[in-house]
């Protein structure tokens, strides 16, 4: 079975930001949301790089280990998903995530924040396939359609990659081969350092 | 004979398949980053995984970290070490007041009721200690939900009802946490200055202050050394779950996701500190001893009681008494 994993290439990604764009439209993300961000490092120095960041669907997911009401699963293809039914709002997967991918749509107490929203591979949540309510809770479910997270298949400069880890890394592991530098894979070592 | 050729090189072709495209003319084409000929150093992956921040445009500055570890360290600290020594610690004084009522028995009053009361606590005095007292009742229940509900409870109660349930301590424990601070402040403008040091403090320890033997009661004032140390545990431990709970309750509002993380620990084992105490003192005020509890409900000691238990106050009150009244 396949194990869903995103990289990417800091080579190659221009900062676009189609993929966080591409996200928000497609699981229309709540106002002050954004399950995908773009990161710069070295901002207009030599030897600027930018990485796209969202939830990476860790093996071992702390999110998942810390939150106290379990409302977290992981499919067979390794998605971390949750269900908003459940989540409390606590805010202890944000302090666990070593990505900052769960969100909140508000600013407030403990617990005051509303249901936590991240990004779900395009893979839904808990409810029946593409019903209203999956689609309002957690966007579309494109992986239920056969199809890869969009904001990969958007990707201009085919910087973000997604889908079956195995051949994520074996498109990496030709790209590097090719040019003969940038093996980084941001995130990898911490996301899917432990197997599962 | 030329065209023979042809078609066997076309077949070879068709069954060989595709020559393999050499790398550096496909996929190995850099679009774009690269280009500037600058290859990304091994420090740069070494940074983001230390939790170097980038610029993000559009978003909380906050988000521009890549990679926080310390999340990781934060989770095995609170599932592991917390989580664990907390557990034991829990279920081990539990046995060990079990173990106690089952040797030393209830402590009781050994001549017996007089039938004569005495006022122990004023109304005032009450309502400070049922404050502090009902909303760490509260308090600690949910807060311990929160810790160990997910393997204790939702097991038997099921996601949904769990669910529900613990939303409902989330929201009982931000308000009750308002009441405890103000039975903070009420207990300790009451009786911080019955809970000083004395003269009779010394004989009480040497004493073992009665517990352990029968027919032993050091004398004492208002408060014995035991429900001092009470006192200022649930003065010192309270203040500091207090001031790191607003903190935890105002996130992000004085600290950055490291100091929630720090915040949490500190909350959750002071916590535990202050159940065991208040184990030990629920034990003691009820089940453990004869007479006791009648003090923060009715006000109303026995006066027997109250010689073998405090006999320095029961002086004092007394000779403040109406002769009359005897």
């Amino acid at each position: 079975m396949a194990r869903m994993k995103f990289l990417c290439d800091a080579e190659r990604c221009i900062h676009c930001s189609g993929c966080v764009t591409a996200c928000k439209n497609e699981h229309e993300v709540p106002w002050g949301i954004n399950r995908r961000r773009v990161v710069t490092l070295n901002d207009g120095k030599p030897g600027q790089r930018s990485l796209s960041v969202a939830c990476m669907h860790c093996s071992d997911a702390p999110c998942m280990a810390v939150c106290p009401v379990d409302c977290f699963y992981q499919t067979g293809d390794g998605i971390v998903l949750h269900n908003k039914d459940l989540c409390i709002g606590c805010g202890y997967c944000f302090y666990a995530c070593p990505f900052g991918a769960p969100q909140y749509p508000s600013t407030g107490n403990f617990g005051g924040r509303g249901k936590m929203d991240k990004c779900t591979f395009c893979a839904g949540g808990p409810e029946a396939d593409h019903s209203k309510a999956e689609l309002e809770k957690y966007g579309r479910n494109r992986i239920a359609e056969g199809k890869l997270p969009l904001c990969a298949e958007m990707c201009a400069t085919k910087a973000l990659l997604a889908g079956d880890g195995d051949m994520v890394s074996t498109i990496y592991r030709e790209r590097v081969m090719a040019r003969g530098f940038g093996s980084g894979a941001a995130g990898w070592g911490q996301a899917y350092g432990k197997k599962g | 004979m030329r065209l023979a050729i042809i078609l066997a090189t076309l077949l070879i072709a068709i069954i060989t398949g595709p020559a393999p495209l050499r790398a550096e003319t496909s996929d190995g084409d850099i679009p774009s980053a690269a280009r500037s000929d600058q290859v990304t150093l091994p420090d740069t992956w070494r940074a983001i995984r230390q939790g170097e921040a980038g610029y993000i445009g559009g978003q909380p500055a906050s988000r521009g970290q890549l990679i926080q570890s310390e999340g990781e360290a934060w989770r095995a600290a609170r599932n592991g070490k917390l989580a664990v020594w907390a557990g034991w610690l829990l279920i081990g004084v539990t046995a060990a007041i079990a173990a106690f009522y089952v040797i030393r028995g209830k402590i009781k009053m050994e001549g017996g009721p007089s039938g004569r009361l005495i006022l122990r606590f004023t109304k005032v005095e009450r309502i400070g200690h049922w404050l502090t007292a009902g909303s760490f009742l509260v308090l600690g229940v949910t807060g311990l939900n929160n810790l160990f509900g997910r393997w204790v409870l939702e097991p038997v109660l099921g996601k949904t009802l769990f669910s529900w349930l613990t939303w409902a301590g989330k929201w009982l424990h931000n308000i009750s946490g308002f009441f405890f601070m103000a039975g903070l402040v009420v207990i300790f403008w009451l009786w911080a200055k019955d809970n000083l040091w004395d003269r009779y403090d010394w004989g009480w320890i040497k004493g073992g202050g009665g517990l352990l033997k029968e027919g032993v009661h050091p004398p004492a004032a208002k408060f014995n050394f035991g429900q001092k140390t009470q006192f200022w545990m649930v003065i010192l431990v309270g203040t500091l779950v207090s001031s790191t709970g607003l903190n935890l309750l105002y996130p992000f509002t004085l600290g950055d996701i490291h100091a929630m993380q720090v915040m949490q620990l500190i909350h959750a084992a002071l916590a535990v500190v202050m159940v065991l105490f208040i184990l030990g003192h629920i034990y003691i005020g009820t089940i453990g001893m004869e007479g006791a509890s009648t003090a923060v409900t009715t006000g109303y000691v026995d006066r027997e009681w109250a010689r073998e238990h405090h006999a320095v106050w029961v002086e004092e009150v007394e000779k403040n008494e109406p002769k009359a009244a005897e």
